[in-house]
């Protein structure tokens, strides 16, 4: 790998592109609008074209300013043909925004002679170019891309600093929002203003696919993995910059173990981001796959140990068990190193640890049979098959309430279950 | 029409205002086009618990989004003790239905609690503290404050009801208008939520709430408000919740009207 300066620049203006964008992309994901940014995305390309059109020039003012006015004009267009003709939001996000990018090339077509539009610029950026456009600022000389989204970040920063729990009562509780006297709507369209205007500043550098990812998978991500708005706005940041970094790296390295030449470094943080939303999807404590596996697992032994525990009671009460009720010498191990079964001359018999936990679930059986018998209008033998499987579920509390339903003395409903003394 | 408490004259409140704390003025409420709510007038009394009661979409949740300017009205206007809504917002506290939210959002019980908080907090001010152990005793007085760091999700329907029934008493308002606090509950809220009404009631609180168990009308409100897009009936429980009133109410004569306003509607169609 060959690390240059004009790696870091490229690399430090990818990084502030992904942080702005994953900051807002927080927002319209509490408020189920992650597609918003891909809307606005497209829809800023009117905006874009009209203020070329008008001035004439590709100036950054113009451009972003086009850009913000194409963006509320498509949040506001949204809610309004959503609650005029009674369609889903999303439905009416897809006419405004498909409608807007047509005229925004229409009027590009118009303007065809006079503009060079490279659509592979506009899909991917040209990161790998912008340290060459460089301007001067106090005798240090940066990178214009650098700038202009270092200045987007800090003003999304500040404003999201600003306005946090405004935007987060807007977001939760409109209503409430309203009858306080804040403005729900409009801290709604100015969002959509900022992402309209991230959305453009960050187009030239990193490209449309980027900026979309970056709306949407570091905020998607970090949900998997926080249940608090302030700590998944953190973690969003942190895997923004965390893909910009490694996309970046991938980029140079990856290619060429494979006999390449590099590839785009945008595309490259686009995957690296795709890939952690992956890792989360799996490993997220809590809510991850692997977790809800193990969960599952977990539960899966429990019935069977348990199930094996009140077999060997009942055998120990001189019930006799048919073959297949017999728990396997694999289950009776792992009782015996749990303590709660023993062998002695061959015979496998409950410890009175595990002769206790055996009650416990017998007794949760019955009293889930009477509740169900007397309480809930279920036959007695449906009943058993029931207590069959809630009897692994029972928490302490359930058990509680149902001693307390139940009438005393409990006696089981069906003959031939054993009662336990308690 | 009269009403039972406009002649009354009640006593001055708290505030010692000569006003009622809402009167609604000949209020409409349309849905594109069609009346939902027709031609409402009627002064709420200070201090009662009143319930507002009426059969599915006769306009209960229309009217106190009417009266806190949720809904836009087609006509007639409400005053806070003789003032805007505008100017008294510090005065009036809401409990929308459970159902309004989005219960996945990444927030704690606390965070919610505190958004009632948030007007008396004001504008680009932070949460601090001190805000958290007010919102902390808020969850405390609906049994809740052991629960205050769950994300919203893991709680219960009762539990998330006493959530909002918490952020209500953190905004320690005049008036309160509840959405169905009752839905959807058990019986273990349902009494910690009727003490809790009663005792704001008893502190001198005007609390207006919509509900939909009619057993339980009787035992629990002061006063009612019988709607079915018309105000059916309204005053001091004992005189107002009748037989006749129900039936009026409930019964199928005023279908005539829901007929007639579809009619409108349409008329209104090119």
């Amino acid at each position: 790998m060959n690390w240059t300066l004009l790696d870091t620049w490229m690399l430090a203006t990818g990084i502030f592109s992904a942080l702005s964008c994953a900051l807002l992309g927080n927002f319209l994901f509490v408020r189920r609008l992650s597609l918003m940014g891909d809307a606005i995305s497209h829809a800023v390309l009117p905006g874009l074209a009209a203020a070329f059109l008008i001035t004439g020039s590709r100036d950054s003012g113009p451009m972003l300013m086009g850009a913000v006015i194409a963006g509320v004009l498509t949040a506001v267009l949204t809610q309004g043909i959503a609650h005029a003709g009674k369609v889903e939001e999303s439905t009416s996000m897809g006419i405004v925004f498909t409608t807007l990018f047509a005229v925004g090339l229409l009027l590009i077509v118009r303007a065809a002679d006079r503009v060079d539009l490279d659509p592979s610029c506009v899909l991917y950026g040209s990161l790998e170019l912008t340290p060459l456009d460089t301007i001067r600022i106090g005798g240090m000389t940066l990178p214009r891309a650098f700038l202009v989204n270092t200045s987007v970040f800090a003003v999304n920063a500040a404003i999201v600093w600003l306005l946090f729990k405004e935007f987060m009562i807007g977001a939760f509780d409109p209503m409430l929002a309203v009858t306080q006297g804040f403005r729900p709507r409009w801290m709604h369209q100015l969002l959509m203003a900022l992402v309209a205007l991230t959305a453009v500043a960050c187009f030239e550098t990193v490209g449309s696919i980027l900026v979309v990812a970056m709306l949407i998978v570091p905020a998607a991500t970090a949900r998997l993995l926080s249940s608090r708005l302030p700590a998944m706005l953190g973690l969003s940041l942190a895997i923004a910059a965390g893909s910009a970094i490694l996309g970046h790296l991938g980029a140079l390295t990856i290619p060429r173990l494979f006999g390449f030449e590099d590839t785009t470094t945008s595309g490259m943080m686009a995957v690296a981001a795709g890939a952690m939303f992956f890792l989360a999807l799996i490993f997220a404590p809590g809510s991850g796959v692997l977790a809800h596996a193990r969960n599952q697992l977990s539960l899966r032994r429990r019935i069977e140990n348990e199930d094996a525990l009140a077999a060997l009671y009942r055998r120990g009460e001189g019930m006799e068990l048919a073959t297949a009720e017999l728990p396997s010498p694999r289950l009776l191990h792992r009782l015996e190193r749990r303590g709660f079964a023993a062998e002695s001359a061959g015979v496998w018999q409950l410890t009175p640890r595990g002769k206790e936990e055996a009650e416990s679930v017998i007794h949760a059986h019955v009293l889930w049979e009477r509740f169900l018998v007397d309480h809930a209008n279920m036959r007695v033998d449906h009943a058993h098959q029931s207590s069959e499987r809630l009897e692994h579920v029972t928490t302490p509390e359930m058990r509680e309430v149902l001693a307390e339903t139940v009438e005393k003395p409990v006696t089981p409903p069906s003959d031939g279950s054993i009662l336990p003394p308690r | 029409m009269m009403l039972p408490w406009k002649m009354s004259g009640q006593p001055a409140g708290p505030e010692h205002s000569p006003y009622a704390p809402v009167s609604i003025h000949d209020v409409t409420v349309a849905y594109h086009r069609k009346p939902v709510l027709w031609d409402v007038d009627l002064d709420l009394p200070e201090g009662k618990l009143v319930g507002v009661i009426g059969p599915n979409g006769a306009g209960k949740s229309t009217l106190i989004k009417a009266i806190l300017g949720l809904v836009p009205t087609a006509s007639g206007e409400v005053k806070f003790y003789g003032g805007t809504l505008r100017k008294h917002r510090a005065l009036v506290g809401y409990v929308p239905q459970r159902e309004s939210v989005d219960w996945d959002f990444p927030v704690s019980a606390l965070d919610v609690v505190a958004m009632g908080l948030y007007r008396r907090i004001g504008w680009f001010r932070r949460i601090r503290r001190t805000h958290y152990e007010e919102a902390t005793k808020a969850l405390a007085r609906v049994g809740m404050d052991s629960l205050a760091l769950r994300q919203i999700s893991q709680l219960s329907g009762g539990q998330q009801q006493r959530v909002f029934l918490a952020r209500a008493l953190a905004q320690d308002a005049q008036i309160y208008f509840m959405d169905e606090p009752l839905v959807g509950v058990d019986a273990a809220t349902e009494r910690v939520i009727i003490a809790l009404l009663r005792e704001l009631r008893n502190a001198g609180r005007t609390v207006v709430v919509v509900h939909h168990d009619l057993q339980s009308v009787a035992e629990y409100f002061d006063h009612v408000i019988m709607l079915n897009t018309r105000v059916v009936a309204a005053g001091p429980t004992a005189e107002v919740f009748t037989q006749d009133n129900l039936l009026k109410t409930y019964g199928g004569r005023l279908t005539l009207l829901d007929e007639a306003a579809h009619a409108v509607a349409r008329t209104g169609q090119r």
